[in-house]
């Protein structure tokens, strides 16, 4: 693949197709992004109708458990995404510039300068017959078309910047002679080679160790300080987005169900499921023995995904009206934190959409351990449902939000139908 | 250079482990040193948690317990019987009061075998019951293990999701009434959700079936809620073992509390609190440092650790550690004998 090269200039980059960065326009923006496979059986929304930002010098942090779609989504925003049966709608603007329309030829030429990804598995990322080395000056030969012992000698400033020691010795290894915590730095240097201003860290230490762990998180926060970068860091541990992460998407099958500051988002959840997933996990200020709250049931089919909330049927606190129809995402009374629930939990008086009802099905909850969405206390439900949909028109003004919104007069009766 | 001792033992106990080694051949002659001189008790209806980094021996302790294989050398005593002294047939016929679950529910389940037959089958082997009475055995643990006997026995384990098959796996761990069970990291390849649900299932399963559990795992959260008694480990070594509340809430070992120190909690902090991790990796384990294996990357080492191997110390409370200057209690008496000690 690789060309001889003769010249000096980039080969890539935004500027190597003629574009410049628009002022104003996120480093990052997802708009109403849609990815779809198309099975024999239906059709798989694995992301659908996702819309994010991430802002130089930031980390935006995509928790879900698995099958959420977080990893397809930063696949899809990246633009890695080649299948035969893959439908692709919505908008990727990298410096307001569109990539999901552009052809692959282009988007490869953002790869690498542009945004580059740290993936999970570092030994399967690693290309085991190639020395760590020749991994790195790859990348800089073909995009930054540097000479062989220049490229070299930016891969060995590479390799110390993330902290192998021996540098020199271990750039003429390959990548079995490492353990799994130099191979994640050594995926790290690969991915910064060329200086990209977004990276991508698909999961990247949930393969190692929690001594390790922490040492990489700490190096990856530290060059995206250094490097004036922007960061997706995609995980299924909220425990790892909750130091590292400026501003926080729970995803839940597709959707963002809940984005807000990280802060805001671990002192005032509103979604049921990011509420759930915190007190599902053991914490280690728990005396032993603490009975742990489980979240029923699994997650839903992305073929045939409920009408309503997608949470619904595995929330403690579901209502008729979460069963027949899809909450949007709205903003709280805190600029900036949005969530996807007619019922938020964490609701004060003053600023209630639905006064009064959490605090009974909150009650609800502590009991409902094992058994999926009581669906009880309808008639509260119905009388609250008003409030509910109120709120969320008016919130949706500020919102881009493409769920289609509940017609007012409906919704009362359609949920009978539903509920069985 | 001193022996770590085996001041942690208590009296009584059902399951006793005694200078257990284990090692593998590592060609050329080398070996590596799995497992080296761990001693740990259980009494009944304990749950014991074994924690460390992936390497230190945890899984290795656990198979040495079930004879799996049997340890180089070093005593194994349950409930009075002497298991590395059996012959095969006599092990064989304990091994039903022992059971285990992995880590990978649906790698550990027979893919080709319907889910009543895998459960079945430890009923089959030994004979055990009518085939009547079988099938009620069956239908009982899979009810009690939360599994709709009806819509589960006649399917194949690809029909269920990996939380289910956890499920599945420790109905056929219960299915011979074991007395203990050891669950080698039985949730690290779940979802937090279902994660929860299954240590729930492990403390139901304990209460009811009056068991004993050995819980192996990484993750210092899920051991201190499962636990009675935390053992830490370090390549092969015990480096602490007490109550949770006294090893998470005072940690003694350095390595200990630099382990607690690098749990990113799931509670926001703000960055300047964070401590630095502990730095470097662990070392080989077919060459081991010398004296206290911990010193290479412990802040708090000296000259005396490289020599002497600190012996295993009650710092009060049941709760031991194997250190010459831990964070809890006195230095060691070795290294208060000596005058480089002192004076650094």
């Amino acid at each position: 693949m690789s060309p001889e090269v003769s010249t000096k200039a980039p080969k890539t980059g935004l500027a190597s197709l003629g574009l410049d960065p628009k002022p104003n326009a996120p480093l990052l923006e997802i708009e109403d992004l849609r990815t779809h496979f198309e099975l024999a059986n239906g059709t798989v929304h694995a992301v659908d109708g996702v819309s994010l930002q991430v802002h130089r010098r930031t980390t935006l942090g995509i928790v879900g458990e698995s099958g959420s779609g977080k990893t397809v989504l930063s696949r899809s925003a990246m633009g890695l995404l080649q299948a035969a049966n893959l439908a692709q709608s919505g908008e990727v603007r990298y410096q307001g510039h569109d990539i999901v329309g552009m052809p692959e030829k282009q988007r490869r030429r953002l790869w690498g300068t542009e945004m580059a990804m740290v993936f999970q598995d570092p030994m399967t990322s690693l290309n085991p017959v190639m020395k760590i080395g020749q991994q790195i000056t790859e990348s800089l030969r073909y995009h930054l078309g540097m000479s062989k012992s220049e490229a070299r000698e930016t891969a060995l400033a590479g390799l110390r910047a993330v902290g192998i020691p021996a540098a020199e010795q271990r750039i003429d290894e390959y990548p079995h002679q490492l353990s799994g915590g130099m191979r994640q730095r050594v995926t790290i240097a690969v991915a910064l080679a060329c200086g990209p201003k977004l990276l991508f860290a698909d999961e990247p230490t949930t393969a190692l160790d929690v001594t390790v762990q922490a040492q990489i998180l700490d190096l990856l926060d530290h060059q995206r300080r250094e490097r004036n970068m922007g960061m997706i860091l995609v995980t299924h541990d909220l425990g790892v987005v909750a130091g590292r992460a400026d501003v926080v998407a729970v995803m839940y099958a597709g959707q963002v169900v809940e984005l807000a500051p990280t802060e805001e988002l671990f002192t005032h959840v509103r979604m049921p499921y990011t509420e759930a997933l915190l007190q599902a996990i053991p914490k280690l200020n728990q005396p032993s023995h603490t009975k742990l709250n489980v979240i029923s049931g699994r997650p839903p089919d992305l073929i045939r995904p409920p009408k309503g909330c997608r949470f619904a049927p595995r929330c403690p606190y579901a209502q008729p009206k979460c069963i027949a129809e899809a909450p949007p995402l709205v903003e709280s009374s805190t600029p900036g934190h949005f969530y996807r629930c007619w019922f938020p939990v964490n609701t004060s008086a003053d600023d209630a959409p639905v006064n009064g009802n959490h605090q009974d099905t909150k009650n609800q909850a502590g009991h409902a351990e094992t058994t999926a969405s009581p669906l009880v206390g309808s008639q509260q439900g119905t009388a609250s449902q008003a409030g509910g949909v109120e709120v969320a028109t008016a919130a949706s003004a500020t919102v881009t939000d493409h769920q289609i919104f509940p017609v007012e007069s409906g919704a009362t009766d359609d949920t009978d139908d539903v509920k069985d | 250079m001193s022996e770590p001792g085996t001041a942690q033992l208590r009296d009584q106990s059902l399951l006793r482990v005694e200078h257990l080694v284990v090692e593998f051949p590592a060609g050329r002659g080398r070996k590596v040193h799995a497992v080296s001189d761990f001693s740990i008790d259980l009494a009944e209806g304990e749950t014991l948690g074994l924690v460390g980094e992936s390497g230190c021996g945890k899984s290795t302790t656990g198979r040495a317990i079930m004879q799996l294989p049997p340890p180089t050398s070093g005593s194994v005593s349950f409930g009075g019987t002497e298991f590395t002294k059996l012959s095969k047939r006599e092990l064989r016929r304990q091994r039903p009061r022992m059971q285990m679950i992995f880590q990978d529910p649906i790698s550990s389940l027979n893919p080709r075998r319907k889910v009543g037959d895998i459960v079945a089958e430890p009923l089959e082997i030994w004979e055990i019951g009518t085939p009547e009475e079988r099938q009620a055995k069956v239908r009982e643990v899979l009810d009690a293990c939360g599994l709709d006997p009806d819509a589960t026995m006649d399917k194949y384990p690809h029909e269920f999701s990996g939380g289910q098959c956890q499920r599945i796996c420790v109905a056929r761990a219960l299915v011979l009434d074991p007395e203990v069970i050891i669950c080698d990291e039985p949730v690290s390849a779940l979802d937090v959700s279902v994660q929860a649900q299954i240590l729930n299932l492990l403390e139901d399963m304990k209460d009811r079936y009056g068991l004993t559990l050995v819980f192996i795992a990484h993750d210092l959260a899920v051991v201190k809620n499962v636990s009675d008694r935390v053992a830490v480990m370090y390549l092969g070594k015990l480096c602490e073992t007490g109550t949770p509340e006294e090893v998470y809430g005072s940690p003694a070992h350095p390595y200990t509390a630099a382990l607690l120190a690098s749990i990113p909690s799931p509670e926001f902090r703000a960055d300047e609190e964070r401590e630095p991790p502990l730095s470097g990796e662990l070392p080989s384990p077919i060459d081991p440092p010398s004296g206290c294996r911990f010193r290479t990357r412990c802040p708090s080492a000296q000259e005396i650790c490289g020599r002497v191997e600190p012996e295993v110390r009650d710092v009060g409370g049941g709760h031991y550690v194997a250190c010459h200057f831990p964070l809890v209690g006195e230095v060691s008496a070795d290294a208060a004998n000596e005058p480089v000690a002192v004076d650094a």
